[in-house]
């Protein structure tokens, strides 16, 4: 994890009974997380014993069964993958699950949907939870049929006897009148692969179906009684102080009212395009910070400020490394500041019932988001309650959620239901943009084109995925970062830091083999020292088919990435014109060792997605400004990928059904900058060693050909 | 001062009290309750906001309240008003063209509209079609898809 994210507050729990009692009848299934030792660094337990549950299950009184989760749903799928398990293990179709998930009040709590954690954390105890629900509704009827469990079994939702299948009884029989609260304390006997019915299998988006008919509801389309919406008097320069106020203006707005508290001016109206009009007739004068640096200037501005490193890896002695190495190259890459870019903005709806707010909000962490809202309003955790409801897109930007107290505040003060719906335009001055990074790197082989040195400098990017998985004898991995380096917001992007990184290690890879006159494939065989990237880089060169003859002007780039316990190999193919420096993605290969596939369909979706997501900062995305003046403002000068320069796109996964699920959420993305440097150089010769890999910046490359 | 306004939306002819500049997005979201057209950036930049107008795939945030009058709107929630999912729909699901979902109406409007205008369009006159609609999810692959098949399916009728 990187520095400044993961580090979570920790929870206050409400009353478990309470929550309990508000349920109904049914056999509702508690986990308690205690001997299963879960890893809390991950922020999925609570740190109260007692309260301690983290996933459960209530099969309800008409045979359906409700899923609690506290992870969202964002687009990357889990609202089905989290349902397939569960219907693995309860013995019910997947059809029948509903999924209640992020509400604060329903669901048990969650740190954040982020970090690919879903399918390997959240998915152990809800596996549990199904097992021992299925015990217990086992249970129920041996007793009622007065025969043993191991007499019985289940299909679809209900228990046959097995030698007399006439002689059976539906779950939706079996909870009839009851209420039971079981607690689970020991891990039940799980299925092993070979026993799936449904994990393993390709499901469609249970969602899909609400999404293509416009019913799914995100924040902005909840519309409450009596609903203001309000739009945000906002500075030119991130990170101003309001100094004065001139809202003379709003007198031409009939029923436009003013909303104030401290550096925060609103306008609130029953009709958004109103406020939003009223709010640009405010004047405010602001008092900017000093400019750091723009979007040439931040990486000397980096360095030049991040003078103290922490060694993160070390191995063998650097001296010896250098003067040891027959060829010996050096370089610096630089990363400029992205945004997520999710087409739906930052958005809440809420509203006050006495003294209690009930909120919608476009949030990756609603329990997080409850309590920074309670904070800022000085309000009892409990009398704040994030509901259910879908993002559209996040890719971590919607980790952080100013816009949820921003709109609290202004429903408070103002006192109707209020929507707040970032324009564009804020989303760009306020996203918590990946950092810039710079990243200095060193490496050497031998004689025998075996690595011997490698010197890895990471300013701003963080350490994930950069443990060694090429065998260097003489290594070191430094990284230099400070808290309040950045002139704008920055925070988690879709593998934080990663995308960076990887980019730096594979284009520094791909110059060192060339440099020793090896191909770059050869190359990273003979240096890897993990088994399972070893077998990634096969199954992708294989199915790529490395050895085909290049068409003129075509090139071949890989890249191999570590992300959340996931071995990423992606070989892409790019077409360039040497005259005007355009570069076409022709197609792309991706491997994969993500353990078990829960959702092969749904893994393929991310990875597609991912690597679809990953051409944009690779070929085109950057972000403009000079100081907190953010010159990016809108879609028509943040160019993300487009349907032109979408190549097929191939997917493979190694075969691994019984080991454990890994990250599909963010893996494939952080190879693609390197894969597509790597396949530029091949193309036209063009090193370029920054992000995005511009025509302009190949053609500056050439002239150095 | 407001003025009134009536025009067909998925069929039905509908009246209401507008300021005339507002965007036709903030009339069927804000005042006719019609939130599967979604707002993305305001400025016709993405195509979330997509609907037909006059049989013509149309930006609804790029154009006023006070031109619509007389019109013909279709939003995503009139492609099943029949209770049946268009073939469009059917073939978004059956390639599983969507992840978050947010742009997917105005995917499926802008390519009602295309296929509107040329019903034997071939992959790379769909590509350029469709080119102006932002996915940051990444579904672009299996939006063509999805637009082909439903374009066989469409001119088998």
């Amino acid at each position: 994890m990187d520095p400044f994210f993961g580090q979570t507050e920790k929870p206050v729990m409400y009353d478990r009974r309470k929550f309990l009692k508000n349920l109904g009848g049914g056999i509702v299934v508690v986990f308690c997380i205690g001997d299963l030792a879960m890893p809390e660094l991950y922020g999925q337990s609570s740190p109260t014993e007692d309260l301690n549950f983290n996933a459960y299950l209530r099969v309800k009184e008409n045979g359906r069964v409700d899923c609690y989760t506290g992870k969202i749903e964002m687009g990357q799928g889990v609202i089905t993958s989290l349902a397939m398990v569960l219907a693995e293990e309860l013995g019910v179709s997947v059809y029948d699950i509903d999924m209640v998930m992020g509400d604060t009040e329903l669901c048990p709590y969650d740190a954040g949907t982020w970090g690919s954690l879903t399918t390997r954390f959240a998915d152990p105890p809800l596996r549990a939870a199904a097992a021992e629900a299925r015990e217990v509704l086992l249970g129920l009827a041996a007793e009622r049929f007065g025969i043993p469990k191991d007499q019985l079994e289940v299909k679809e939702g209900t228990i046959y006897v097995k030698d007399n299948p006439a002689k059976k009884i539906s779950y939706a029989e079996l909870t009839k009148g009851q209420k039971i609260v079981k607690s689970l304390e020991q891990k039940p006997e799980i299925k092993k692969a070979r026993d799936f019915k449904i994990v393993g299998k390709s499901f469609i988006s249970l969602d899909a179906e609400a999404k293509v008919t416009g019913k799914a509801k995100y924040t902005g389309d909840i519309k409450l009684p009596g609903m203001v919406y309000a739009s945000i008097v906002r500075p030119q320069v991130y990170g101003s102080k309001k100094l004065k106020v001139d809202a003379s203006g709003l007198k031409n707005f009939e029923g436009a009212r003013l909303i104030e508290k401290g550096d925060l001016v609103a306008v609130v109206h029953t009709d958004p395009e109103i406020a939003a009009k009223a709010a640009k007739s405010i004047r405010v004068s602001w008092e900017a910070p000093p400019a750091k640096a723009n979007n040439e200037t931040v990486f000397k501005y980096l360095e030049d400020n991040l003078k103290e490193g922490k060694v993160f890896e070390e191995g063998g002695d650097l001296k010896t490394g250098r003067e040891t190495s027959k060829t010996l190259k050096e370089a610096s890459y630089h990363d400029g500041y992205k945004a997520h870019a999710s087409i739906e903005t930052h958005g809440a709806t809420c509203y006050f019932e006495g003294d209690k707010l009930t909120m919608w909000a476009s949030s990756q962490t609603p329990f997080g988001t409850r309590e920074a809202v309670a904070k800022a309003l000085e309000m009892p955790l409990e009398k704040v309650h994030l509901k259910q409801i879908f993002l559209g897109g996040g890719f971590g930007g919607k980790i952080y959620n100013d816009q949820a107290v921003e709109a609290a505040t202004i429903a408070k003060l103002c006192g109707n239901p209020v929507q707040l719906i970032w324009s564009r335009n804020e989303e760009f001055l306020y996203d918590k943009f990946r950092p810039a990074a710079v990243v200095k790197s060193a490496a050497g082989v031998d004689g025998n084109g075996k690595l011997n040195l490698w010197e890895f400098d990471i300013y701003c990017a963080g350490t994930r995925g950069t443990n060694l998985f090429y065998d260097v004898p003489n290594n070191r991995t430094r990284m230099f970062d400070q808290k309040g380096i950045h002139p704008l917001g920055t925070g988690a992007w879709r593998a934080p830091g990663n995308n960076t990184t990887t980019f730096a290690r594979e284009s520094h890879i791909d110059v060192i083999a060339h440099a020793a006159g090896i191909d770059p494939l050869t190359f990273r065989l003979n240096n890897l020292k993990n088994e399972r990237m070893v077998a990634a880089l096969k199954l992708a060169a294989n199915t790529f088919g490395w050895e085909k003859t290049k068409k003129a002007g075509h090139g071949y780039g890989i890249a191999l990435g570590e992300d959340a316990g996931t071995m990423v190999a992606l070989i892409a193919e790019v077409s360039v014109d040497k005259k005007t420096g355009k570069i076409q993605p022709v197609r792309m290969v991706c491997a994969q060792d993500m353990g078990q596939v829960v959702n092969p369909l749904g893994a393929v979706l991310q990875t597609e997605g991912g690597l679809t997501m990953g051409l944009g900062y690779a070929l085109s995305e950057e972000v403009e400004f000079e100081g907190g003046d953010v010159k990016t403002s809108n879609f028509n000068n943040y160019e993300i990928t487009r349907f032109s320069n979408t190549p097929p796109i191939v997917c493979v996964f190694v075969d691994k059904m019984d080991a454990k699920p890994e990250g599909g959420g963010e893996p494939a993305i952080v190879c693609v900058g390197g894969a597509i440097a790597n396949a530029v150089f091949d193309a036209c010769g063009a090193r370029v060693n920054r992000m995005p890999v511009s025509p302009e910046r190949i053609l500056e490359a050439l002239k150095k050909v | 001062m407001k003025q009134t306004i009536s025009f067909k939306l998925n069929g039905k002819p509908v009246t209401v009290q507008v300021n005339g500049d507002e965007s036709v997005l903030t009339v069927l979201r804000t005042n006719l309750d019609h939130t599967g057209t979604k707002y993305g950036c305001g400025l016709g930049e993405c195509g979330s906001c997509t609907v037909i107008m006059d049989k013509e795939a149309v930006r609804s945030c790029m154009i006023t309240a006070e031109d619509l009058a007389g019109k013909e709107i279709t939003t995503i929630e009139g492609l099943s008003a029949g209770g049946t999912l268009h073939p469009l729909q059917k073939a978004f699901i059956a390639h599983d063209a969507l992840q978050c979902g947010f742009c997917t109406p105005g995917m499926i409007m802008n390519a009602y509209g295309l296929l509107l205008k040329s019903p034997n369009v071939n992959r790379q006159e769909i590509i350029k079609g469709m080119d102006a609609n932002l996915c940051r999810c990444g579904s672009y692959n299996r939006i063509v898809d999805a637009i082909e098949t439903a374009a066989k399916e469409l001119n088998k009728k």
